[in-house]
């Protein structure tokens, strides 16, 4: 097995463990996190095909870092976004809960 | 089986801290957690090859994610304990973690199966670089033949900024983003609030100008300036400009509309929209970059700043 | 290398255009402020529409799809956008309901001359846009990556619509959606990143000549499709859409439920017919329609189990996304097991189409008989007909295009998935699509049923109909029956010379028929412990049965693993069977 290799096999347990994290944290910014590490190893992926399509005195695979670049901002993005939104949800509610029951003691109508 | 230590040693630190950032008790430990991580992870982005995606990762994914992360875990830490008791029981968790193994065993199933040798464009982009007149290829695949994906990305971080604004209280709406930061004017953020911007703001230039030719380019550049934007609006040396201003908004769009205004004079110039003339095409591409950058760092430090909740006071 | 060489057509300009015009109005928007979003908004919206139609036009007169080669570097180096016929259909449909959606809005988002600047006003024309410029990119796309950007612009277009009223609610319900649409794109990503590993390519019609069956192929074509079905919202990934579709104001709702799922939804189609025909195979396919059977059974029976008018209408889309899914087995070439672009392929569109006109009337017409009646409690509706007329008619024209009864485009859907189903001996779609109108019958019959009613003391209207609106809503009811003819060209011969037939007329008598009894034993009524007979008891015991389910897949462990098992599911039928 290459050095290559192992990243990408890296890059796969990177997307299982973000995900059981996805799944069973129940703290949404924890979720967001183990968002980003399912992404990380997506990413990671992605890198370990440019790299195995490196030509002599080119480099990686220009395409997919390229791409990479774009992925990275995009995901960044979607963090802030979903952060700003959870924030938001703490001061009106006083609790993150995503689920359907969840109470919100500061909503009088609940 | 031997591994290369030079592979395998960041590989395991990396996939530790991945398990350590999703089993710890905290969520604030969890973020520090996914900080160590994120820097770790450029290391492998260095041996892949990919010295473009580490400046990236580094500056974005590390460190503004990880900022994001660090400051939200603070304001919730004392919701923790009211949403640690929606923890999924064992059978829940037991099935998780079957289904996610299986899935990272599919993917480690399809690594090892890929074909050889691996498809690949390097070539293709090697034969075409010299049509774009830019120096490093990946600046080349960015802004001209895929530069409809890096025009709609600029329009996404906007479109992110605008979701963060949509965010705010009725009464907020036009005022100032984020609260009001007062450090201690001689503590030690107020020191170097002061001392590391003009250093990273010339550091985030030179990334971004040296792009066209090396690794380095807008988004990098513009991060490490929004960075230190947001270091100064921490220490309480700046604040987040009121959302209502007109010369806000117009910054934000310059750099998108500057693209498709580019895009555009392609048509008339080069017979297609995106397209560049072979003598401008590298003139042109600086014209958007120069026009992006700016954007950019104005959007990305906007993003980070978080919901507006203070109304404009009274002019 | 390639058989196909992409080059740009006559009138290929105009597919840039259709995505960048929307989202250069956003944009222009955003800087002028204030009053001007939404003037800016309606001259973007003229001009969109004039883009739509001229792609329609030139489609037509080179009876050819359109391309558009960007930068003129061809694939699988750069990025070609192309209009075919789904495309230009569906482009032109979004255009119409952005149209009547915009017209609605006009009454509930303007800002009075001389106010300040306001914020959802200024942030709901801004998204409409948005999400128009994203669509039309999810439709002319013919890359995945750029697909995958646009995925992810629907997605931040969307996710502000649902908390556009800053309630804490509707902040869950957004940060739900959006956090769950995350995770579905990522999964986009991987299978496309996985594909760029197996075919060097990203381009959709090179990556049809160059994938086969493999590991990593599998992988990616499981990984996506999941992931585009949690953002589409298929049953059992549905646990956002409810409490994100129906809290959002009325003219959020429309966007959401009538276009925002339908951009993930081509994708679907893009990927399964365009990109990989021969690979998904038989088993898979038929996985795909028997998770659309779950939603249109578990959606319908959760519609009628709803108290409040707009979480009927979210659950009824619930239901509808079902059946959108059911052409794909339908659509296999007996002889290869390949996916054909038949006349299955057409059908879905046409539903995907009657299911945006009308599903954005019952959300505006659900609006109105909230202004109308200050509340959306259909116990309650009594008298709705009289306070707001033009509300309930477009919600029951709205209804019956959905139940596929004469002559709706969704009564040509199903009889063109009948005859594939006949065709191809699959009687167990043949019986679902027959017992599916009852089901969609049974919420419709039962909200007209409550709104028909003669109110104990007369109910006065608590805010006069905008007229505006009130013709807005109509026209896109209305519209649910022409339209998708309109956006098709030609049909299959003889398909409408018998719908007028007694035997059709039966059937439609029989579809109501049904319905109404379906609503007469799982409705939800006011009192629901009041004594009653032994079918009621039964039919109550179901309906809270399926209540239960619905809750329990909608928790967020349960939705998650269903995301991840679906993935294994696809992957390991694609592989078995072959």
């Amino acid at each position: 097995m290459t050095g290559t290799t192992l990243v990408g096999l890296l890059a796969a347990a990177l997307v299982a463990v973000g995900l059981y994290g996805f799944l069973v944290n129940p703290q949404p910014l924890r979720k967001l996190i183990a968002f980003n590490l399912v992404g990380n190893g997506v990413f990671l992926l992605f890198g370990f095909i440019a790299e195995r399509g490196g030509l002599p005195g080119i480099g990686g695979d220009p395409v997919p870092q390229a791409l990479l670049i774009t992925g990275i901002v995009v995901a960044f993005a979607a963090t802030a976004l979903a952060v700003t939104l959870l924030l938001r949800l703490h001061e009106s509610t006083g609790s993150t809960s995503l689920a359907d029951e969840a109470p919100s003691p500061k909503d009088p109508a609940a | 089986m031997i591994v290369d230590a030079f592979y395998a040693a960041p590989a395991v630190l990396i996939l530790a801290l991945a398990v350590y950032t999703t089993v710890v008790r905290g969520t604030f430990a969890a973020s520090v957690g996914f900080l160590a991580y994120g820097l770790l992870l450029t290391i492998t982005w260095v041996q892949l090859h990919a010295v473009d995606v580490a400046l990236t990762e580094a500056a974005i994914g590390a460190g503004l994610t990880s900022l994001l992360l660090v400051r939200a875990s603070h304001r919730l830490r004392e919701s923790e304990a009211a949403i640690r008791a929606e923890t999924p029981g064992l059978p829940l968790k037991l099935a998780a973690g079957l289904v996610a193994g299986i899935v990272g065993g599919g993917i480690a199933l399809a690594v090892l199966t890929l074909p050889e040798p691996a498809p690949t464009l390097a070539p293709q982009v090697a034969a075409n670089l010299a049509a774009t007149g830019v120096g490093n290829p990946i600046t080349a695949v960015l802004m001209a033949f895929r530069a409809m994906d890096t025009m709609l990305e600029a329009i996404v971080v906007l479109l992110a900024l605008v979701g963060v604004w949509s965010l705010a209280p009725d009464r907020a709406w036009g005022g100032r983003q984020g609260p009001r930061y007062n450090a201690d004017p001689d503590g030690i953020l107020a020191f170097i609030a002061r001392v590391l911007p003009p250093i990273g703001i010339v550091v985030g230039i030179y990334i971004f100008w040296i792009g066209a030719d090396h690794p380095g380019g807008k988004f990098q550049g513009a991060t490490v300036v929004a960075a230190m934007w947001l270091l100064a609006m921490l220490a309480g040396l700046t604040d987040a400009p009121p959302i209502r201003r007109r010369w806000v908004r117009a910054l934000l769009v310059a750099g998108p509309l500057a693209f498709v205004a580019v895009g555009i004079v392609g048509v008339y110039a080069a017979g297609t929209f995106l397209g560049y003339p072979p003598d401008a095409a590298k003139a042109l591409i600086l014209v958007i970059e120069f026009a992006l950058m700016p954007s950019l760092a104005f959007t990305l430090g906007l993003v980070m700043a978080g919901a507006p909740e203070r109304p404009e006071e009274a002019a | 290398m390639s058989a196909v060489l992409a080059a740009s057509t006559p009138g290929g300009l105009l597919l840039p255009a259709a995505v960048l015009v929307p989202f250069v109005g956003m944009m222009l928007a955003l800087v002028l402020g204030a009053r001007n979003v939404q003037r800016v908004a309606a001259l973007t919206i003229v001009a969109g529409l004039g883009v739509a139609i001229a792609i329609v036009a030139t489609a037509a007169q080179i009876a050819a799809p359109l391309e558009y080669v960007l930068g003129a570097w061809a694939p699988p180096l750069g990025i070609v956008l192309r209009a075919d016929g789904p495309a230009i259909a569906m482009l032109l449909a979004i255009a119409v309901v952005v149209v009547g959606v915009g017209l609605y809005a006009s009454g509930d988002f303007a800002t009075p001359k001389g106010a300040p600047e306001e914020r959802a006003p200024t942030v709901y024309w801004l998204l409409l846009l948005a999400v128009w410029g994203s669509l039309n990119l999810c439709f002319l796309s013919g890359d995945l990556f750029t697909l995958y950007v646009a995925l992810e612009l629907v997605t931040f277009a969307g996710v502000p619509l649902v908390c556009l009223d800053g309630k804490g609610e509707t902040l869950r319900a957004a940060l739900r959606y959006l956090v769950f649409a995350l995770a579905g794109s990522i999964f986009y990503l991987l299978g496309a990143v996985l594909f760029y590993g197996e075919t060097g390519t990203l381009d959709i019609t090179m990556i049809a000549e160059r994938a086969h069956a493999s590991p990593a192929t599998f992988a990616a074509i499981g990984a996506m499709t999941a992931g585009l079905l949690a953002k589409t919202a298929l049953f059992p990934l549905h646990l956002w859409l409810p409490p994100a579709h129906a809290g959002a104001p009325p003219a959020a709702s429309a966007v959401l439920s009538a276009l925002v799922v339908k951009g993930s939804f081509f994708i679907v189609v893009r990927l399964w017919f365009d990109a990989v025909p021969a690979l998904p195979g038989p088993a898979a396919a038929q996985l795909l329609a028997a998770l659309g059977a779950g939603a249109i059974v578990v959606g319908n029976v959760l519609a009628l189990r709803q108290e409040r008018l707009k979480l009927l209408v979210a659950y009824s889309t619930v239901a509808q996304i079902g059946y959108l899914f059911l052409m794909f087995p339908l659509a296999l070439d007996p002889a290869t097991g390949a996916l054909l672009r038949g006349d299955a392929l057409t059908a879905g569109i046409l539903q995907a189409i009657s299911h945006a006109t009308a599903k954005a009337a019952m959300f505006m017409a659900a609006g109105m008989i909230y202004a109308a009646l200050g509340h959306d409690r259909i116990a309650d509706f009594a008298g709705a007909a009289r306070a707001a007329p033009a509300a309930v008619l477009a919600f029951a024209l709205g209804g019956v295009a959905l139940m596929g009864i004469v002559p709706s485009g969704a009564y040509v859907a199903k009889k063109l998935l009948l005859d594939a189903a006949d065709a191809s001996g699959q009687w167990w779609w043949t019986a679902l699509l027959q017992g599916g109108g009852a089901l969609t019958a049974a919420y419709v019959v039962l909200v007209l049923f409550r709104a028909l009613a003669r109110p104990q003391e007369p109910v006065a209207p608590k805010k006069p109909a905008d007229r505006t609106q009130a013709v807005a809503t109509l026209a896109l009811a209305a519209l649910s029956f022409v339209l998708a003819f309109a956006t098709l060209g030609p049909l299959p011969d003889g398909l409408l010379s018998s719908a007028f037939s007694s035997k059709e007329l039966l059937a439609t008598a029989a579809i109501l028929g049904a319905g109404a009894l379906l609503a007469a034993g799982l409705g939800r009524r006011r009192d629901e412990t009041a004594p009653a007979g032994f079918a009621r008891r039964t039919a109550l015991g179901i309906g809270r049965a399926f209540e239960c389910a619905d809750t329990m897949l909608r928790r967020w462990p349960v939705a998650g693993i269903s995301l991840l098992a679906i993935t294994s599911l696809f992957v390991a039928l694609m592989a078995a069977v072959r």
